[in-house]
C-alpha cells in the first residue's frame, strides 16, 4: 500500500521495542536501513504478505508502550513502516485503547481503580488524599496533565474496574522499560499507593494468591465436590507435572477416545450454556463451527473479563491455566480449529505470565502443536492481550481487536461460526465455560447435567463483592438462592444493613433485600426480568450512596462506548446528564420528565445499538428506578 | 498487437485474474480509476509485480517490486523468457498450435542468463527467476504497460518482448490473460480506431493494401496516397529541414510535451503557417498563425470516446461552449468546404455511421442506439447482433486455428541510447503526479492540495552527497539545455536516478533536458532515459528556464 509516512524517526530504544515484537526488518522498504543493492532494485514487502501482518498491530503498538511508556510520532511511524499500516489507521487504533498513551507519559504509572466495587470500598476517598499527595491524575482526555513526582518519573491515573473486587481498593501498577513490570495491587491505601509512585518495588503480584474463598458456611455442600475450583490453591499452577497428577489431560485423552462426534454429544447431553452472560449453548456453538465446510476454523478463548465485578476468570486463568489448556484443546479437536487464540485483558498480567507458562510446557511436551498425544490432532493458541476496552469482550469487538483495529463490533448476521475471527469460522468461548468442558467430556454430559436444575445445569462460579464479610470467589451448584450464596460470603458486616445487590455487573440489574429467595437460575432470573451475566454479586449496605453507584455505572459506559453508532454514543452521554441533573437537584421539567426522558434513551439504546454494550446501558440504572425505587423519595412519584 | 492496436482484456479480466504485472506503469498514480480495477483484483486474490525503475505508488502495492534499470525492459524479459524456457515451463501445445518463430526466439534469449539479466537490469537474479515461474505457472495471468515500455527509443521492441512472454505461456487469447496497454487519454484508443495515426485508415485497416484503399477511395471520391504518412518524430524532422511548411495541430501540445523542447519551439515558430485548434491557448496555441477556439469534446460536444479496454461510449453534450469556441467537426467540415470540399453539415452520429459502413467488421454492430442501451460495446463488433469482444485472440485457441498464427519476434537488449558519464553522472527518468495531466493544460489551472509544483526528485544517497537540502532550488544540466528546480528527496528513489514530471512547463520546462531520439518504428521519443546533472544554486531561484 502507498503510505505517508511521518518525518520523525524512531528513537533506538522504540526501534528495539518494535523489533522485539516483530522481528528485524527484511529490508529498507519496511523500515530498515538504506543502501543495499538488493534493495536498490527490488522488493518484496508492502503486498499481501506485509497485509496480512496487520493483526500484529495492536501487539507492536503494546511493545512500544511497555518499553517507552507512551507511543511517539516516531515510534507509530516505524511501526506503520514496518506494517505497512497508514499512520491515520494506526493511530486511530492506538487511541481506541486506554492503556496506549499517545502523549508522553512517566514511565512508572499507577492505574488506581475507582469503580463499584472499589468505591464500596473506600476507593473515591484514596483518591482524594492521593491527588492531595501526589498532585492531578493523568487525563486520558488533556495532554497538558500536571506530574508531580517529576523525579520518580511516577504519576497515577484513575482506571475502570480492574477485577480485583475482592481485595478493593485496587490499583494496577506498570512500569515501562526493557524489563516492563505489572502488578495488581490489592487492599491499598494512600501510603502504599505514595511508596509505589515513589519507585517501591510492588509486593506479589495481589491476585498470586487465590482470591478464592471457599465454601465453608455450615449449608454447603463440602469442598470435595467444587468442580470448576477444584485444583485452585492446592495444585502448583506452574507445572505440568502437578496438574497431570491432578487429573490433567484425562478429559483430552477421554475426548480422542470418544471422537469429536463424542464430544459434542456429550456437550449437547450436558446442556452446558455460555457462561459469559449470554448464556448460549455450548454444543451447539461447536456442532456449527464443526460443520462449516470454509477452513481454517479459529477457536477464541474470551478472557477479557471486563464487567465491573467480575473476577472469575482471572482466579482460573492464574491458578488453573492447564485445564483451559487442556479444554481449548478439546474444544479445536471436537470443532476442527488449528489455531487458538486467548485474547486476555490487559489488567490480567499475571494471568497471562501463567497461561503463557502453561502453553509452553504443554507445546513442550508435545500436548500442543503438531499431532497432539500422537493423534489427528494439531492445535497451537497464542495469547493476545487486550490494551484496557471493555467493548472487546463483545465477541465481534474482541476478533476486530486481534486483527489489528479499533475494538469496534460487526454487525450480526454474520455470526462468528459462519464469519468470525479473519473472517473464518470461528468459536468463542468464555474462560469458565471452558472450565466445564473437562468434567463434562470425562464423566458424561448426563453426570455433569444432575447438578443443578432441569435447565440450569452444572455450577456456577459467582463473584462476591461490596459490603459483604468475606469476599471471594464461590463455586455453586446451579439453583441454589440469593440468600444461600450471600450467606456463603458472610452476609453483609456486622451492624449494618443490606441495601441493594448489584446482580450481572454494570450490564445487570440491582434487586432488593427482599428478593433474597431468588434462584439462582437461567430460568428464574429471567423470569425475574434479572440475568446472571457473568457472576457477579455484588452488596450495598446503607453507607453506600447509590445514587452515587448509579452514577458510577453511567459514566462507565459513556467512557466504554466504542463510539461506532449513534444510539449507544449519544444515549449513554444522554443518560449521564440527566442522572446528573437528578442528583444535583436541576432536573429538567421535574423528575417525572427526567425518568420519562431516561427510559426513552434506554428504549433507543437497547433497540438501536449494535452490540450489547449499549443494548444493556439501561439495564441498571432502569433496575434503579424501577426495583429500587431510587428516584422515588426524590420526585414523589412512585417509578 | 498482432496487427490491431488495443488491450486485449476487460476491466472485469483484471479484477478475476490470478498474476498482474504492471510494467513500466505508475496506474496508481497516471490511470488511478483503471487502478481501482487492478485492486479489487488484488482484493480478490491476484498477485501483483510491479515492473519499474522507482518503487512508485503502484510498486508500494505490490507482492514484488521489480526495480529495473531505466531501459533494460527486453533485457529482464528475455531472462524471465529464457528461465521460464530453462524450466520447460512454456506453453509446447500453445506455441506449436497458434504461433512461428519459437525456434529463432528461444535461441535469440539463450544469452540472457540469470545472471546476464541481474547484471544488466540490476534485479536480483532469484527475483527474476520467481517472477518468471509465477507469471509461468499462473493460470490467469496478463501484462499491462504504459509509458514506462513506450517512452523509450526501442518501444516498439520492448512491447515485443513483453507479446513473447504471453505467447511463450498461453496467457493470451484467454479470459483474464493478455497484454493490456492503459490508455493516458479517455480517447487516446479511439484515435487510434478512427484512423488517426499515420499508417493505419479507420478501424487500424492497412493503407498499402489495393483492396482496402480502394474501398475508401469509392467511399470517399477522392484518391490515397499508398504511402504511409508521417509520424510526429518524422514531421518535425521534415519541418526541420524543410520539407514541411504548414502544420495543422488539433488539440496537442508539442512545444511543452515533446522531448527537446527547445529545439520543438524552434521549429513551430519557424512554420509558414501554424494551425492550432484548442480549447486553451497552450503554448503552441501561443505560437501558432490561426487559433480555432475549440469545443471541449467530452462535455460540448457530441461523440464517442474508447477507453482501455476497446470499449465505445457514447459521450453526450452537457453544456454550450463559451462563446467563439466551436465543435470540432464544425471546424472541421468548414475547413474543408473553404478547400473546396462541401461535406454539408454532418453531426457526430453521421460521421460514426460512415465510419462503421468503411471499417464493418470492427465496428458495424455499433449503432448510437446500442451504444447507449448497452452502455458502451467492445470491439470488435460486426453486427447488430454481436455482443462485442470482451477479450481479442480466442481464435489463437481455436481448433482449427483461426486466422494467422502469431509471430514471436526477437528482439536484443539495447538499453538507453544517452548514458551517464563523468560530466553527466545521474540518470533523469520522467513521469506523471496523481494530481496533473501531462502538460497541465487541463490541471494547471485548478486548486489541488496534492499540487506541489515542479521539482527535481532525487534519492537521500545523491541528496547526501551534492549537500542538497530538501526544498533547496537546484539546477539540472543536461546535454541539451538547463532548468531549476527545488529539490524533493524521495526515498523511492535509488542511488544515481533521478525523476521529473512534464506537468509545470511554464514553470520548469522540464522537456529541454530530454532527448530526442525515438523509435522508427513508433516514432515515440525516449523521455524515460536522460544523463544529467544536479547542481546546487546559492542564488534565490527563479524557476525560469533559461
Amino acid at each position: 500500500m502507498d503510505i505517508r509516512l511521518p518525518d520523525a524517526p524512531p528513537t533506538v530504544d522504540e526501534r528495539l521495542a518494535v523489533d522485539a515484537c516483530l522481528g528485524a526488518p527484511v529490508s529498507a522498504w519496511d523500515g530498515g536501513a538504506r543502501g543495499s543493492k538488493r534493495d536498490a532494485h527490488s522488493s518484496v514487502v508492502g503486498g499481501r504478505e506485509t497485509r496480512a501482518q496487520r493483526h500484529r498491530l495492536l501487539p507492536a503498538l503494546q511493545a512500544l508502550q511497555s518499553r517507552i511508556g507512551w507511543i511517539s510520532e516516531g515510534g507509530l511511524g516505524y511501526v506503520c513502516a514496518r506494517l505497512g499500516v497508514p499512520p491515520a489507521d494506526a493511530w486511530g487504533v492506538a487511541t481506541f485503547y486506554a492503556m496506549l498513551a499517545t502523549s508522553p507519559r512517566p514511565r512508572r504509572v499507577l492505574h488506581v481503580c475507582d469503580d463499584i466495587a472499589c468505591r464500596v470500598r473506600g476507593a473515591r476517598e484514596l483518591c482524594a488524599s492521593l491527588e492531595r499527595a501526589a498532585g492531578r491524575p493523568l487525563s486520558l482526555l488533556s495532554p497538558g496533565h500536571e506530574l508531580l513526582l517529576d523525579d520518580a518519573g511516577a504519576a497515577w491515573i484513575h482506571a475502570p474496574c480492574l477485577g480485583l473486587c475482592d481485595r478493593a481498593p485496587a490499583a494496577l501498577l506498570t512500569v515501562a522499560g526493557s524489563r516492563p513490570e505489572e502488578r495488581l495491587v490489592g487492599g491499598l491505601t494512600v501510603d502504599r499507593a505514595m511508596a509505589l509512585l515513589r519507585g517501591a518495588k510492588a509486593d506479589a503480584d495481589a491476585a498470586a494468591t487465590p482470591a478464592v474463598s471457599q465454601q465453608s458456611g455450615p449449608d454447603v455442600q463440602p469442598a470435595a465436590s467444587l468442580r470448576l475450583l477444584r485444583r485452585v490453591g492446592k495444585v502448583d499452577p506452574q507445572r505440568l507435572e502437578a496438574y497431570r497428577a491432578a487429573d490433567g489431560y484425562m478429559a483430552l485423552v477421554r475426548a480422542l477416545e470418544i471422537g469429536a462426534e463424542g464430544v459434542i454429544h456429550e456437550m449437547n447431553v450436558s446442556k452446558l450454556v455460555g457462561r459469559g452472560g449470554a448464556a448460549f449453548p455450548t454444543g451447539r456453538k461447536w456442532e456449527a463451527v464443526r460443520t462449516q465446510t470454509r477452513t481454517p476454523h479459529y477457536f477464541v478463548c474470551n478472557a477479557d473479563e471486563s464487567e465491573p465485578g467480575t473476577f472469575k476468570d482471572r482466579v482460573l486463568l492464574t491458578e488453573d491455566p492447564f485445564a483451559i489448556v487442556e479444554a481449548m484443546t478439546i474444544a479445536a479437536f471436537a470443532t476442527g480449529c488449528e489455531k487458538g487464540f486467548v485474547y486476555v485483558r490487559a489488567e490480567y498480567p499475571l494471568a497471562a505470565a501463567r497461561l503463557e507458562l502453561a502453553i509452553d510446557a504443554a507445546r513442550g511436551a508435545g500436548l500442543l502443536g503438531h499431532r497432539i498425544l500422537n493423534a489427528e490432532l494439531s492445535f497451537d493458541i497464542e495469547i493476545r492481550r487486550g490494551a484496557g476496552a471493555y467493548i472487546c469482550g463483545e465477541e465481534t469487538a474482541l476478533f476486530e481487536s486481534i486483527e489489528g483495529r479499533r475494538g469496534e463490533p460487526r454487525s450480526k448476521p454474520p455470526f462468528p461460526v459462519s464469519k468470525g475471527l479473519f473472517g473464518m469460522p470461528t468459536v468463542v468461548n468464555n474462560v469458565e465455560t471452558l472450565a466445564n468442558v473437562l468434567p463434562i467430556v470425562l464423566n458424561g454430559g448426563a453426570a455433569f447435567a444432575r447438578t443443578g436444575t432441569e435447565q440450569s445445569t452444572g455450577t456456577r462460579l459467582f463473584c462476591l463483592s461490596g459490603c459483604v464479610r468475606a469476599p471471594g470467589l464461590y463455586e455453586v451448584p446451579m439453583g441454589m438462592s440469593l440468600r444461600s450464596v450471600l450467606e456463603l460470603a458472610g452476609g453483609v458486616r456486622a451492624g449494618h444493613v443490606l441495601r441493594a445487590l448489584l446482580l450481572g455487573g454494570a450490564a445487570g440489574a440491582f434487586v432488593r433485600p427482599d428478593e433474597l429467595d431468588l434462584r439462582l437460575t437461567h430460568e428464574d432470573t429471567r423470569a425475574a426480568g434479572l440475568s446472571l451475566g457473568s457472576g457477579v454479586i455484588m452488596a450495598f449496605d446503607e453507607t453506600v450512596d447509590l445514587h452515587d453507584i448509579v452514577l458510577r455505572i453511567a459514566a462507565f459506559f459513556r467512557d466504554e462506548s466504542c463510539g461506532q453508532c449513534v444510539p449507544c454514543r449519544v444515549g449513554t452521554v444522554r443518560q449521564e446528564e440527566a442522572l446528573h441533573r437528578i442528583a444535583s437537584g436541576r432536573t429538567r421539567g421535574g423528575m417525572a420528565a427526567e425518568l420519562g426522558l431516561l427510559a426513552d434513551l434506554g428504549a433507543s439504546m437497547k433497540d438501536g445499538s449494535i452490540c450489547g454494550l449499549g443494548q444493556t446501558a439501561y439495564s441498571a440504572v432502569e433496575s434503579a428506578v424501577q426495583r429500587l425505587g431510587l428516584y422515588a423519595s426524590r420526585s414523589g412519584v412512585s417509578a | 498487437m498482432f496487427g490491431a492496436g488495443g488491450g486485449t482484456s476487460s476491466y472485469r479480466e483484471v479484477e478475476e485474474t490470478d498474476v498482474v504485472f504492471l510494467w513500466g506503469s505508475n496506474a496508481r498514480e497516471a490511470h488511478p480509476i483503471w487502478f481501482h480495477h487492478l485492486l479489487k483484483g488484488v482484493h480478490n486474490g491476484a498477485k501483483l509485480y510491479v515492473v519499474d525503475p522507482r518503487r512508485t505508488s503502484s510498486a508500494q502495492w505490490a507482492d514484488r517490486w521489480l526495480g529495473l534499470n531505466v531501459g533494460s525492459d527486453i533485457a529482464l524479459s528475455n531472462a524471465m523468457a529464457r528461465a521460464i524456457i530453462t524450466a520447460g515451463l512454456q506453453r509446447e501445445d500453445f506455441i506449436g498450435h497458434a504461433t512461428t518463430g519459437f525456434d529463432a526466439y528461444r535461441e535469440s534469449v539463450e544469452p540472457y542468463t540469470l545472471d546476464v539479466g541481474e547484471r544488466l537490469t540490476g534485479v536480483p537474479a532469484e527475483m527474476i527467476r520467481e517472477a518468471a515461474h509465477t507469471f509461468a505457472t499462473a493460470d490467469k495471468a496478463m501484462i499491462c504497460w504504459t509509458l514506462g515500455i513506450t517512452e523509450h527509443h526501442d518501444a516498439v521492441d520492448n512491447v515485443l518482448a513483453l507479446i513473447n512472454l504471453c505467447l511463450l505461456t498461453g496467457h493470451v487469447g484467454r479470459w483474464g490473460c493478455g497484454c493490456n496497454p492503459l490508455r493516458g487519454q479517455n480517447n487516446v484508443q479511439g484515435g487510434g480506431d478512427m484512423g488517426a495515426i499515420p499508417n493505419r485508415l479507420p478501424g487500424f485497416q492497412e493503407i498499402l493494401d489495393p483492396g482496402v484503399r480502394a474501398r475508401f477511395e469509392g467511399r470517399w471520391g477522392v484518391n490515397l496516397q499508398p504511402t504511409h504518412g508521417r509520424n510526429l518524430t518524422e514531421m518535425l524532422h521534415a519541418m526541420e529541414h524543410h520539407e514541411m511548411h504548414s502544420l495543422f495541430v488539433i488539440g496537442e501540445n508539442p512545444a511543452q510535451s515533446d522531448a527537446d523542447g527547445t529545439r520543438v519551439t524552434r521549429i513551430l515558430a519557424g512554420l509558414d503557417h501554424l494551425v492550432v485548434q484548442e480549447i486553451a491557448l497552450t503554448r503552441t496555441a501561443q505560437l501558432a498563425h490561426v487559433v480555432l477556439p475549440a469545443a471541449a469534446s467530452w462535455c460540448e460536444a457530441e461523440g464517442t470516446v474508447t477507453n482501455s479496454e476497446r470499449r465505445v461510449q457514447r459521450c453526450h453534450k452537457a453544456v454550450e461552449p463559451p462563446e467563439g469556441a466551436r465543435d470540432e467537426l464544425w471546424i472541421i467540415a468548414e475547413i474543408a468546404r473553404r478547400l473546396g470540399h462541401d461535406w454539408g453539415a454532418p453531426t457526430a452520429e453521421e460521421v460514426w455511421n460512415e465510419f462503421r459502413s468503411v471499417a464493418p467488421d470492427f465496428a458495424g454492430g455499433m449503432s448510437y442506439a446500442r451504444l447507449d442501451s448497452l452502455q458502451g460495446i467492445q470491439w470488435p463488433c460486426p453486427d447488430e447482433s454481436h455482443a462485442g469482444t470482451e477479450f481479442l485472440h480466442g481464435r489463437l485457441w481455436e481448433v482449427p486455428r483461426g486466422g494467422t498464427a502469431a509471430p514471436f519476434s526477437v528482439v536484443t537488449h539495447e538499453g538507453p541510447v544517452e548514458t551517464t558519464d563523468g560530466d553527466y553522472p545521474l540518470l533523469l527518468t520522467t513521469g506523471r503526479r496523481l494530481e496533473s495531466y501531462n502538460t497541465g493544460v487541463q490541471t494547471g489551472g485548478y486548486d489541488s492540495p496534492l499540487h506541489r509544483g515542479e521539482s527535481l526528485d532525487l534519492s537521500p544517497e545523491d541528496a547526501d552527497r551534492l549537500g542538497i537540502a530538501e526544498g533547496e532550488p537546484v539546477e539540472v544540466v543536461s546535454r541539451r539545455g538547463t532548468v531549476q528546480a527545488p529539490a524533493h528527496i524521495d526515498r523511492t528513489l535509488r542511488a544515481g536516478l533521478v525523476f521529473m514530471t512534464l506537468h509545470f512547463p511554464d514553470d520548469v520546462a522540464t522537456n529541454v533536458l530530454t532527448i530526442d531520439v525515438s523509435d522508427p518504428k513508433s516514432g515515440t521519443a525516449e523521455f524515460k532515459a536522460c544523463a544529467v546533472r544536479v547542481e546546487r544554486v546559492h542564488a534565490m531561484p527563479s524557476l525560469a528556464v533559461r
